[in-house]
């Protein structure tokens, strides 16, 4: 149980992580719609940073920078989708419809009533 | 291990740009530069390990934040006008 072992895992997960957002970059590319470029940025997106944070944690060691990496996964994982969501409700509000698998707009998508209030 | 991650993450961060370039609406240039922003985090943190110091840690938490509440000045600023507007007035 030395310092070689964390290394390692700690590299195989931020390797893992970066080929995530890479993946979620190329889905941002080569998406055909609004709605589906976004889901596929954030979801792979979030991972991905969720997981070479994580790595960076082995890296680190038991120290404060652990814990800030923590708080750093912690918001990351809290705002990423939060501003994902307000741009696609913002989307659908605006007026911008959804492309359906066979190229048809999806006509009658329609925003959630917008008196819902916690 | 890490150096690789650095420059997978700058190749993720070209991609997003083009997409933020092209993007026809303005939703998905703000999806791209949301994105882009997490994409500087991870190369604040992967540099700061790279270098020997992780104090750069600190920007990128603050960055964190502050790039949430971009992409919700931007949404509003596209709905409502100047940012000084109110907004509609509420149906409680």
């Amino acid at each position: 149980m030395s310092a070689a072992i964390f290394q390692w895992v700690g590299g195989a997960l931020v390797v893992i992580g970066s080929l995530f957002m890479v993946v979620g970059a190329i889905g941002l590319i080569r998406m055909p719609d609004v709605f589906t470029r976004m889901h596929a940025a954030s979801v792979s997106d979030s991972l991905g940073v969720g997981l070479i944070l994580l790595g960076l944690i082995f890296f680190a060691g038991f120290t404060l920078v652990a814990v800030k990496l923590i708080f750093l996964i912690l918001a990351i994982a809290v705002t990423g989708p939060t501003a994902t969501h307000a741009v696609a409700r913002a989307a659908l509000v605006a007026g911008v419809r959804p492309v359906g698998a066979d190229g048809a707009v999806i006509e009658d998508a329609e925003p959630e009533d917008e008196e819902v209030r916690p | 291990m890490l150096s690789a991650a650095m420059i997978a993450v700058l190749v993720a961060l070209a991609l997003m740009l083009v997409r933020a370039l092209r993007g026809p609406t303005v939703f998905d240039r703000l999806v791209a530069a949301n994105s882009m922003g997490n994409g500087a985090i991870i190369v604040l943190a992967v540099y700061g390990f790279l270098s020997g110091r992780p104090a750069f840690l600190d920007i990128g938490l603050t960055y964190a934040l502050l790039n949430m509440i971009g992409v919700f000045a931007v949404l509003k600023f596209f709905r409502y006008g100047p940012l000084g507007h109110p907004g509609e007035e509420e149906t409680t």
